[in-house]
């Protein structure tokens, strides 16, 4: 505005220089300076950079030698890769499906019995604790001799378990054990969503005799749909990128019944040292979770006209 | 608070049917399958290491003993712990809960302010590239962590950071591509009349920031704070990579290590639950302070 008046004895300045010369530029870009660095430095050239080390063949300690395509290739001829997704699959399958019927059914019964804070505070309790500690409390309860879990099974005359000591069943013990530690969180956020749902509704349909069990599935899940939809994608992602229960219970055994992707990743890149091929794995995690993502956008605009 | 007003709500509710009281002992079930592993915990951190081999179903500890609390907080010499049941390795708990509070309090202060500041630009300034810029931090936020892992790795490597504090801080310590899209959001809601009086009185950019926007901007800057906390404090994969040393070795990693510890074939789970307990306290403490309001936080953080 001012800057009409000002020019009048200098040369006009071209159009595209006038804003960087404002005062609040330069403020502005002080402002996000921090943030700008941290960005660049941790977001934004690790992302290319990772490209590019999966065209290489590195150890960390002789320079990188580029390979082009070969990690690609190799990657779709190795059977740990693909057994690693699979077993990735089934841990994801297992633990979402069965957490979300966890969960559904403590939101509801929350939404329909109880607003106590006291009661979604206990639920949210093992969310707040790390994967480590969660994964410790569960290795030591499910202890093949000593744990309190094969107790209570001969005590209700079940035979001992191996849990986590077994192939057949490691698995599904890590999907069960986080199935636990989230529940309660995923519950929270359905409640959210139960709770924007009107009540006037809920009473419209009693008045037409529509018991609970009616009620829930012709008003609440369709009604819920975006929220369940949003928060299951969601969670879909994180669950594909499981690491640290593995880690702590299980190392990917036995017999690489729990080699998840992470960890194959892991090991590939910290104890094998091959940065090329690891950055590889996870260039494919990376699109398999992009495109859930996508997925999810896609979902989530369509589901929005339900309300 | 009686949120079923309606008069068909309050019929109901007078006569619990057999449905209901289905649904309550269901409920009941699931809390105290939340809630027992938590005893479990305290149980066996107060248990004789050696009795648990013998007592493996009392739900009270068994012969009970503090010793594994003093054993993992290094009160303890080498023998006197070998002798109290344990594998004699050296654990130190204070030392990696102080690492954790240094860890866990610079990435929460220095996130919180860098984005908070980044976020007041892009919601109130106008400048060049701004929506552009902005854009490329959304597109970060749907981008997986483990593609930024290995390069991440290198570059602090790289640096000579490998086992300091500032390596295991720097990824997170200058912003998170939610922080600052969560501050804008809010910032984009406040009213900015005060701010225009502010700026018309001559107050700098920066001081209106500090002494106007902060100020109103405490009960998102709290909801951050505890995500942050949580998130940060619970971080097992990225301090595992950078900083193995004792020096800066958080909780989440020095009770991975301890795990594997185990001299005698079978992991020393008194010990490791006393550990697991000293890595819990300072959660359960932000918990009980922020009461309502950590759930609240939690509870938005899955909705975005």
């Amino acid at each position: 505005m001012a800057n009409a008046a000002s020019t009048l004895q200098t040369r006009p300045r071209p159009d595209w220089l006038k804003p960087w010369l404002k005062g609040e530029t330069w403020a502005a870009f002080l402002f996000i300076l921090p943030s700008l660095i941290g960005f660049t430095l941790f977001y934004a050239v690790p992302a290319v950079r990772g490209l590019l080390i999966s065209f290489t063949d590195w150890d960390l300690l002789t320079p990188a030698e580029p390979v082009g395509l070969g990690n690609y290739q190799r990657l779709i001829r190795d059977r740990d890769f693909w057994h690693a997704l699979w077993v990735t699959f089934v841990y994801v399958v297992i633990n979402v499906s069965t957490q979300t019927v966890f969960g559904l059914t403590i939101a509801v019964f929350m939404d329909r019995l109880t607003r106590s804070v006291l009661v979604r505070g206990i639920m949210i309790l093992p969310f707040l604790f790390s994967n480590v500690v969660v994964g410790l409390i569960w290795l030591w309860i499910l202890d093949p001799s000593l744990g309190i879990a094969n107790e209570l099974l001969k005590a209700v005359g079940l035979p001992r378990q191996p849990f986590l000591g077994s192939p057949d069943q490691a698995i599904a013990t890590i999907a069960g054990i986080n199935i636990w530690r989230h529940m309660g969180y995923m519950a929270l956020l359905f409640l959210a969503g139960l709770q924007s749902i009107p009540k006037d509704v809920y009473e419209a349909a009693a008045i037409d005799g529509a018991g609970e069990v009616r009620s829930f599935w012709h008003i609440t899940l369709p009604l819920l749909r975006p929220v369940l939809v949003f928060v299951l994608v969601t969670t879909i992602i994180g669950a594909f990128q499981i690491f640290d229960t593995i880690a702590i219970t299980t190392e990917g055994g036995p017999i690489d019944s729990t080699r998840v992707i992470m960890w194959h990743i892991y090991e590939y890149a910290f104890q094998r040292f091959n940065m090329g091929y690891a950055t590889t794995i996870s260039m494919a995690l990376f699109v398999l979770l992009i495109f859930l993502t996508l997925l999810q956008l896609r979902w989530f605009r369509a589901g929005e006209s339900d309300l | 608070m009686s949120v079923q007003t309606g008069s068909m709500g309050r019929i109901r509710f007078r006569r619990p049917s057999a449905g209901r009281i289905v649904a309550w002992i269901v409920l009941g079930l699931l809390i105290i399958i939340t809630l027992f592993p938590f005893w479990w915990i305290v149980r066996t951190s107060l248990s004789n290491p050696r009795q648990l081999f013998v007592d493996t179903t009392s739900m009270l500890p068994a012969r009970f003993t503090l010793n594994n609390y003093a054993r993992v907080l290094g009160m303890m010499s080498t023998s006197e712990a070998v002798a109290a049941g344990g594998s004699g390795q050296t654990i130190n708990f204070l030392l990696y809960l102080r690492n954790s509070l240094i860890v866990t309090t610079s990435l929460v202060v220095g996130q919180i302010s860098f984005s908070a500041l980044a976020a007041y630009a892009f919601a109130r300034l106008n400048f060049p590239l701004r929506d552009k810029i902005f854009t490329l931090y959304i597109a970060a936020l749907m981008i997986p962590a483990v593609v930024m892992l290995i390069p991440n790795f290198v570059l602090i490597r790289t640096l000579g950071w490998l086992n300091t504090f500032q390596g295991i801080i720097a990824p997170a310590f200058l912003m998170t591509p939610f922080s600052v899209f969560f501050f804008r959001q809010f910032f984009l809601g406040i009213n900015r009349e005060i701010e225009e009086s502010a700026k018309l009185d001559g107050a700098s950019l920066f001081g209106i920031f500090i002494k106007i926007v902060v100020p109103m901007s405490v009960p998102p800057i709290t909801t951050l704070a505890i995500l942050a906390f949580l998130s940060h404090w619970n971080d097992y994969l990225w301090p595992l990579l950078i900083g193995k040393d004792e020096s800066v070795r958080v909780l989440t990693v020095a009770l991975g290590i301890f795990r594997t510890q185990t001299p005698q074939g079978a992991p020393d789970f008194a010990g490791l639950m006393a550990g697991a307990v000293v890595s819990m306290v300072p959660t359960l403490l932000l918990y009980f302070l922020a009461g309502r309001k950590a759930i609240d936080s939690i509870q938005f953080s899955g909705i975005k």
